[in-house]
C-alpha cells in the first residue's frame, strides 16, 4: 500500500507547555483512530532546540552546524506522521483529522519504499 | 484529407486514452501508446484509405503498442496484476460505451484534481482530453515548449507517485470536485476569448476545444446543473464572439456591436440550457450559472440601450457574495454605471484593486462625465500593463479620441 509522509507545520510549538495539553489529546485521539494506518510518528522540540549540518566541499569535509531550524518560517516543521492509505485522496481525508490542518498546514509526501 | 483524418484521430484518442489508462495504471504508458497509433494512423491512412471502423483500429493498434512499451519497459513486477493487464490489452473487441464512459469521467476528473496546481490541470486537459501537442498547449497558456513538456511530466509523475485514484467521485462528493472540472473548462474558454498578452493568433481555436469539453462533461453528468450552466455560460459568450472584433481585427465594445451578427441558435439554447440548469438546483445559484445569467440578459437585450442593467447589477451583486473576482468588481461597476450613472461607477471604482482594465474601465466613466483631460491620464495607466494587441490598440484609439475632444474643451 501506498505510504506518505505527513508533515505538520504549524506555529512554533513547546509541547511540554500546560496550555497545549488539550492539543496534545487530540494528537492522540487522532493516533489512538488511525493506529493501524500510521507506521511511525513524532511530535518534535521546539524549532530553538534544531541545528542544521553541513559538509563542506566534499564528504569528509569540514562539518559545519548552525543553531536554529533549516528554514526560519512562520510555520515550523512540529511533527510527522508516516501513514498508509490506498491513494492520495484517502491520505487527505486521514490528516484532514489532524488539529495541524487548522491552525497550521500538513504536507503530504509520497514515500519511496526503500528495501 | 490530412486535416479530418487528424481530427479524428485527435477526438478518438480522448476516448481510447481514458480506457488504456485505467487498463495500464499509468498517464505516461498510455499516452505514449495512443500518441505511437496515431503517428500509425497518420501513416497507414493516407495510403490505405480510412478503415471502416476507424475507432477499433487505433483501440487495438493502441492496445498493442502499449503491450510493447510494457515490455520494453518491464514496469513493476506485478505478476497478477500483469496478467489481467494483458489479457485486456489483447482484446480486439471495443469497450462498451458505458465503460468508456466511465472512463472518460475518470479521466476528467483525474486532470482536474484539486491535488494538482490550476495551470497543470488546464495543460493536462489539453494534452489527455484535447490531444494538442505541448507546443499547443505552450501557445495557450503562453510559455514555452520545454516549460510545458516540464510541467505535464511532473503532473505524470505525481499522478503516479503520490498515487492520485483514477476514479470518478462519489456522487456526494461531486459538489466538491466539479467546480474545480468546471474551472479548467472556463478558464480554458477565458484564455481562448480573451487572452491577457500577445497577439491574439492561435492555431488552435481555444474556445472551440472548451465548449467541446463543456459538451463533453454534460453529456456525461446529464443531471448535474453546473456542468450545463458552465456549457450554457461558454455558448452565450461564444454567441457574441463574431462581433466583438470588425473586418480589421479592431475590438468592437458591447455598445458598438452589430447584434445582427450574434449567433441565435447559440444564445438559445444558451437560454435554454441556463433555465435547465436553474430548474435542477436548489437555492442560492452558483457562480457559473450567474455568470451565464448576465450572458443571457445581454443575448436577450434588443439593443445596448434596452439593456436591463438593473437586473444585471443585481446578478453582479451576488455574484460578488458568492464568488469575489477582480472581474466580477469591474464588471459590477460598469453596470452600477450604466444603471444609475458613472458618478456611482467612480465611486465603487475607488474602493477596488487597481489594473490595466481599470484603468481603462475609470477612463471610460470619466469620459461619461467629460473629463477628458483625466481620462487621456487614466487610459495612459491601463496601456502600462499587458493587454492584448487588439485590445492596446482600441485603447490607444479612444485615447486619441479623448486627447481630441480634451483639447476642444481648452478655450
Amino acid at each position: 500500500m501506498p505510504q506518505y509522509l505527513a508533515l505538520t507545520y504549524t506555529p512554533d510549538v513547546n509541547w511540554w507547555a500546560p496550555e497545549h495539553a488539550d492539543e496534545l489529546a487530540e494528537y492522540r485521539r487522532f493516533a489512538v483512530d488511525n493506529t493501524e494506518r500510521i507506521q511511525a510518528s513524532a511530535l518534535l522540540h521546539p524549532t530553538s532546540t534544531a541545528t542544521v549540518v553541513r559538509v563542506e566541499g566534499a564528504r569528509g569535509g569540514n562539518v559545519v552546524t548552525t543553531d536554529g531550524p533549516y528554514a526560519e518560517t512562520k510555520e515550523a516543521l512540529t511533527g510527522y506522521y508516516l501513514i498508509e492509505a490506498d491513494d492520495l485522496e484517502k491520505a487527505v481525508a486521514i490528516v484532514a483529522e489532524l488539529p495541524a490542518a487548522v491552525n497550521g498546514a500538513v504536507e503530504l509526501r509520497p514515500v519511496i519504499a526503500v528495501r | 484529407m490530412h486535416d479530418t483524418l487528424a481530427e479524428t484521430v485527435r477526438v478518438e484518442g480522448a476516448r481510447i486514452l481514458a480506457t488504456l489508462i485505467r487498463t495500464v495504471g499509468d498517464v505516461q504508458i498510455a499516452e505514449d501508446a495512443v500518441q505511437e497509433a496515431t503517428l500509425a494512423a497518420l501513416g497507414a491512412w493516407p495510403v490505405t484509405g480510412v478503415p471502416p471502423q476507424p475507432r477499433a483500429w487505433l483501440t487495438v493498434t493502441a492496445r498493442r503498442k502499449a503491450i510493447d512499451i510494457l515490455r520494453r519497459e518491464r514496469v513493476r513486477p506485478d505478476k497478477e496484476r500483469d496478467g489481467l493487464r494483458t489479457i485486456e490489452l489483447t482484446r480486439s473487441d471495443l469497450p462498451p460505451d458505458d465503460v468508456v464512459h466511465d472512463d472518460l469521467l475518470r479521466l476528467i476528473f483525474t486532470c482536474c484534481h484539486p491535488a494538482l496546481s490550476p495551470p497543470t490541470r488546464v495543460a493536462l486537459a489539453l494534452r489527455t482530453l484535447c490531444g494538442l501537442s505541448p507546443a499547443q498547449i505552450a501557445n495557450v497558456l503562453l510559455a514555452t515548449e520545454a516549460a510545458t513538456t516540464k510541467r505535464l511530466t511532473r503532473a505524470r509523475q505525481k499522478i503516479a507517485a503520490a498515487h492520485i485514484p483514477y476514479r470518478v467521485p462519489a456522487r456526494d462528493e461531486l459538489a466538491d470536485r466539479l467546480p474545480t472540472v468546471c474551472g479548467v473548462i472556463h478558464s480554458l474558454y477565458t484564455a481562448g476569448h480573451a487572452p491577457v498578452d500577445g497577439a491574439a493568433a492561435y492555431d488552435v481555436d481555444v474556445c472551440a476545444e472548451a465548449i467541446r469539453l463543456a459538451e463533453l462533461l454534460c453529456e456525461l453528468l446529464p443531471d448535474q446543473p453546473t456542468p450545463t450552466a458552465v456549457l450554457a455560460l461558454v455558448l452565450l459568450s461564444e454567441a457574441r464572439r463574431p462581433a466583438r472584433l470588425d473586418e480589421h481585427g479592431a475590438v468592437v465594445t458591447l455598445d458598438q456591436q452589430d447584434r445582427a451578427r450574434w449567433d441565435g441558435a447559440a444564445i438559445t439554447r444558451g437560454i435554454a440550457l441556463l433555465n435547465d440548469s436553474l430548474r435542477r438546483s436548489a437555492g442560492q445559484a452558483d457562480a457559473y450559472q450567474l455568470q451565464a445569467a448576465v450572458a443571457a440578459e445581454h443575448a436577450r437585450a434588443p439593443s445596448y440601450a434596452d439593456t436591463d442593467w438593473a437586473e444585471i447589477l443585481r446578478l453582479y451583486d451576488l455574484l460578488m457574495s458568492v464568488a469575489p473576482s477582480p472581474a466580477a468588481g469591474l464588471a459590477r461597476v460598469v453596470a452600477a454605471a450604466e444603471a444609475t450613472g458613472p458618478a456611482t461607477g467612480l465611486a465603487m471604482l475607488a474602493e477596488l484593486p487597481r489594473s490595466p482594465r481599470w484603468h481603462a474601465v475609470r477612463a471610460e466613466l470619466l469620459a461619461r462625465e467629460e473629463r477628458y483631460d483625466e481620462a487621456v491620464r487614466e487610459l495612459a495607466g491601463s496601456l502600462d500593463g499587458s493587454a492584448t494587441g487588439p485590445e492596446r490598440r482600441y485603447r490607444e484609439r479612444r485615447r486619441a479620441e479623448f486627447r481630441l475632444l480634451a483639447d476642444r474643451q481648452t478655450p
